[in-house]
């Protein structure tokens, strides 16, 4: 009774040119692995990797005159290969006091200026993280939309509210207060950092807000704590890795930063992105340009890290 | 849970501080008089110069062809780099590459810049190529950091996308590459949209890496507005920026919209 | 041993020692990394059969699953499939298909799509196809949502579409993971029954992987006990239930009161065995395979227990002991009383409610007598 009709032959198969293609290839050793590798590797390696032994090989070099204006690392003479590096730019940066002066400055007000960011957007993130199921979304799509208009434009904007003669100062006129000196100061750049990086401080910071079970701060409640308790022994620590997270994306950038110091910053703001740019296209000293790089390179690789150690942490459950 | 007064007040000052500046900017590109910050009654002259300034719609047309482009070879790159991160579990030298590939998201810019610089000069004098630099030197150097946008954006898509429709699929008799096109590909659609979306703008946006790597004749966007912006506050940026601002914004509320369409679908499927 | 039903030998193959399996597993194992997720597991599964593996979780049972899909290939072993050698073919070249526990239900693709897909992949003419998925939606009784999209239906309905896909090609072997875990209760009770009507009417061998024991106890011909990576115990359903062949079986299906004790008395057709934790001799009324004063254990199901106030005479003086109740649980069909031993031990025992509200019902803190048959129990030295 269990053969109530047998079923019938399968249909016959097509012959897939895909499954000829895969065996003719598997004999030559590449497997469909390889192929989805190869492209970007390839592309990462050459215009990634290679450009920055690139830039630590010129950075070993000394500025001349001529196309490229660099002296070769390698040269031969009488068939001899003589291998000159110089360790003339390393040392400026630490004897110059300019470059000290840059680097420090660089992360000072690049911390301080994470830290502003991280002050205004946590109450936002944690805002939109609580606010109704249909007005996040909106709320979110607030955030980003400043982010996909221009990093630059924005910038721009930035002058035409904080200028001597700005909407800020005439607001302020109303009311008789004489203007502020905004512009070409250190408070600009912060404003400019603060204002420009704050989507990328939102944003991770709602990730893990947003996952937090609800029952989590009813159980706190409950069991006695004030809301303010709760912030401080539930919430806070819970969304450690946004923090870290979102402080990273804005505090490396920053340090780098050329337009905002160069558009709202005088000229006692010292970075070490404006420096590089200086030393680039100014004295055209593309050893010493790839020496700051490098350097710049060294300061940066802890907060990357930092950056990644928490984005895993972000991401999981 | 009880609502404070706090958060709202604060997320409320917040958006404030993010939109002022804009819609401040926006106003004032209607303003009549050079003086950008004194109202002088309403006009659209500064749009009308804006086009007439072949200068700055050359440099227009160049920004947007290569972020086309840049935008199109990141998608292919950063989608294969997605499945090799997400799919294949083990290989020599995973770390490398994640790292590589996800480097470029948070490099400084001027790093970046110079270092390809410096590679397509070595390159130039070593291979003779490319010869000279422009278009196609930064076409390859937003491509690279696109990648790493495109490549974040399919990952996480990618990485909550339920193994077992592709293994139904090989179950049913399709081949691998039959399955990503027919299965993968379709339900990833959405990120790859966006990927793209975010490669196009952020090479659209790009003013010192472009810097960097272009050549005489080969000034984008960005650069354009910078020289006129360093000069100070000019009308016609301010038009420009108004018709970005217009133009991204109307793309975000469309993406939002068909996002908020979809939603219910996936809440439940 | 007791009688079992004699069916004819024609339905149930592998009783027949010349019968050819279907599905020949051999010796296979699958390590994952150094983790045995499969150990040396050999198994022969006939044709039309439904055959459930049935195991907790990490028991190695979906890996069995994937293994025979060709998700994952053996690190030792054969698996063979109709006489074809299985073990390295890819899993989109064989003629087996899989039911998801997700149902991994395309949700680009409408309801037809979905089952259309494996028939595409064939190179079928359209007619065929919509002939045959036309086929296949009357089979699960969803002629009307062909236009639907995955989303738009309920629980019960995708996973009759998951079915109806898995069928679509008419494969040799069914591979179900899981087939009613995402249902609620009623209904995967419904559709257990609608499964098994379907496999009936087809012919197709279906290899069932489950967690639940009631839905392996009620779908399957035979049952796989798989327990850390191999295979506890092969059998019928009654034969797990009623004739355990292990400690670890007995209390993984169902529930059991299991005891140490010593053989006293080895006879060809009767064992004696001194319990301390009983307080009393079992006397099992057929031969075992052990020997005087092997130390072994008898397991015996709450239901073969019966409880009563008046000393019952037992068996030569065996088979009787006393306790007191310590606790009963009211189920409605039935209660779970808790009885004290002297000796401390608690044995569960169930009685029928076959009368309504019986108000002579044994109640809290009786002094009772608990008894059972010589045949009821199971002696178990593993």
């Amino acid at each position: 009774m269990t053969t109530a009709h047998e079923p019938t032959i399968p249909p016959p198969r097509r012959l897939r040119p895909w499954n000829a293609v895969e065996r003719r290839l598997a004999r030559v050793g590449i497997t469909g692995r390889m192929l989805v590798l190869i492209a970007p590797v390839l592309w990462l390696l050459v215009f990634f990797l290679v450009p920055l032994a690139v830039v630590f090989g010129i950075s070993l070099a000394t500025k001349q005159f001529g196309r490229p204006p660099y002296s070769a690392l390698l040269s031969t003479e009488e068939g001899t290969v003589q291998l000159t590096l110089h360790l003339s730019n390393y040392i400026r940066l630490f004897t110059d006091n300019l470059y000290v002066a840059a680097y420090l400055s660089s992360i000072r007000i690049a911390a301080i200026a994470t830290v502003i960011t991280l002050l205004i957007g946590y109450p936002m993130a944690y805002a939109i993280a609580r606010a109704p199921d249909r007005w996040r979304n909106i709320l979110l799509m607030l955030v980003v939309l400043p982010f996909f208009t221009s990093f630059l434009l924005r910038v721009y904007a930035l002058t035409g509210f904080m200028r001597g003669n700005g909407v800020i100062n005439q607001f302020l006129g109303l009311f008789g207060i004489e203007p502020l000196v905004m512009m070409q100061t250190d408070f600009a750049v912060y404003v400019g950092i603060v204002y420009t990086y704050l989507p990328f401080m939102i944003l991770p910071l709602y990730t893990t807000l947003v996952k937090l079970d609800t029952a989590l701060f009813e159980a706190s409640a409950d069991l006695g704590a004030r809301p303010a308790r709760t912030f401080l022994s539930v919430t806070l620590p819970l969304s450690m890795p946004g923090i870290v997270a979102g402080s990273m994306l804005v505090f490396i950038p920053a340090i780098g930063e050329f337009v905002i110091p160069s558009l709202l910053g005088g000229p006692g703001t010292l970075m070490i992105g404006r420096v590089l740019w200086d030393e680039f296209f100014t004295n055209t000293n593309w050893p010493r340009a790839a020496a700051v790089a490098m350097a710049m390179l060294v300061v940066v690789v802890v907060p990357i890290m930092l950056l990644q150690r928490a984005q895993s942490a972000v991401v999981e459950k | 849970m009880r609502r404070g007064w706090f958060l709202p007040i604060a997320a409320s000052l917040g958006f404030a501080f993010l939109y002022a500046p804009i819609v401040s900017l926006v106003i004032f590109s209607f303003n009549e008089s050079k003086l950008v910050t004194v109202w002088s009654g309403f006009s659209t002259k500064w749009y009308g110069e804006l086009f007439s300034d072949p200068q700055l719609l050359g440099a227009a047309w160049l920004s947007l062809q290569i972020a086309a482009i840049s935008a199109s070879i990141a998608l292919v790159l950063g989608t294969l780099a997605a499945v090799a991160l997400v799919r294949f579990r083990r290989f020599k030298g995973r770390t490398l590459f994640s790292g590589m590939v996800s480097a470029p998201l948070v490099m400084p810019d001027v790093i970046t810049g110079l270092a390809l610089l410096l590679l397509f000069v070595a390159m130039e004098s070593t291979l003779g190529w490319p010869q000279g630099r422009g278009m196609l030197t930064i076409v390859i150097a937003h491509a690279t950091f696109c990648t790493a946008y495109v490549c974040v954006v399919v990952q996480s898509r990618l990485s909550d996308f339920d193994r077992s429709l592709e293994e139904a699929a090989m179950d049913l008799g399709a081949s691998p590459l039959r399955t990503f096109f027919d299965i993968t590909l379709p339900i990833i659609a959405p990120a790859l949209v966006s990927g793209w979306l975010l490669g196009f703008t952020l090479s659209l946006d790009d003013l010192v890496i472009a810097s960097f790597v272009s050549g005489p004749g080969s000034s984008t966007l960005p650069m354009v507005i910078f020289s006129k912006v360093k000069l100070g506050v000019s009308p016609d940026v301010n038009a420009l920026a108004t018709i970005i601002i217009a133009i991204v914004a109307l793309g975000v509320l469309a993406a939002t919209i068909l996002q908020l369409r979809a939603r219910p679908k996936r809440a439940r499927g | 041993m007791a009688k079992k039903p004699q069916l004819a030998i024609d339905t149930r193959p592998w009783r027949d020692p010349k019968a050819k399996p279907f599905v020949r597993i051999r010796n296979v194992t699958k390590k994952f990394g150094d983790v045995s997720a499969v150990h040396d597991v050999s198994l022969d599964i006939y044709k039309s059969e439904l055959f459930c593996l049935l195991g907790g979780s990490g028991s190695g049972k979906s890996t069995l699953l994937r293994m025979l899909a060709g998700f994952e290939t053996p690190t030792s072993g054969t698996i063979e499939i109709d006489g074809q050698d299985m073990t390295q073919v890819a899993p989109y070249n064989r003629p087996v298909n899989m039911m998801f526990q997700s149902y991994a239900l395309f949700p680009h693709m409408n309801v037809e799509q979905n089952i259309a897909y494996g028939l595409k992949r064939d190179g079928l003419p359209k007619a065929e196809i919509s002939a045959r998925v036309a086929e296949l939606l009357a089979l699960v009784k969803l002629q009307d949502y062909g236009a639907r999209k995955p989303h738009q239906l309920s629980g019960g309905q995708r996973q009759r579409v998951a079915l109806a896909r898995a069928l679509a090609k008419r494969p040799k072997l069914l591979l179900l993971d899981e087939p009613l875990g995402a249902l609620d209760k009623k209904l995967r009770e419904e559709t257990q029954f609608e499964l098994v009507k379907i496999q009936e009417t087809l012919g197709v061998t279906f290899i069932v992987v489950t967690h639940d024991q009631e839905e392996a106890m009620s779908l399957a011909t035979r049952i796989g006990v798989m327990n850390q990576g191999e295979i506890a115990m092969i059998g019928e359903p009654t034969d797990i239930y009623e004739f355990p062949n292990s400690k670890f079986v007995a209390n993984f299906i169902g529930s059991a009161n299991m005891v140490e004790g010593v053989v006293t008395e080895d006879e060809p057709d009767h064992v004696r065995i001194r319990s301390d934790e009983l307080g009393c001799d079992i006397h099992v009324g057929h031969g075992v395979d052990c020997a005087p004063d092997q130390i072994l254990w008898w397991a015996i199901r709450p239901e073969k227990l019966h409880l009563s106030r008046d000393k019952p005479a037992g068996i030569h003086g065996a088979n009787v002991t006393r306790g007191m109740v310590e606790d009963i649980g009211y189920l409605g069909d039935m209660s779970v009383y808790q009885v004290l031993l002297d000796s401390g031990m608690r044995l569960r025992v169930t009685q029928t409610n076959t009368v309504r509200g019986n108000p002579d019902a044994i109640t809290w803190d009786e002094q009772v007598y608990v008894t059972w048959g010589d045949t009821s129990g199971s002696v178990l030295t593993v």
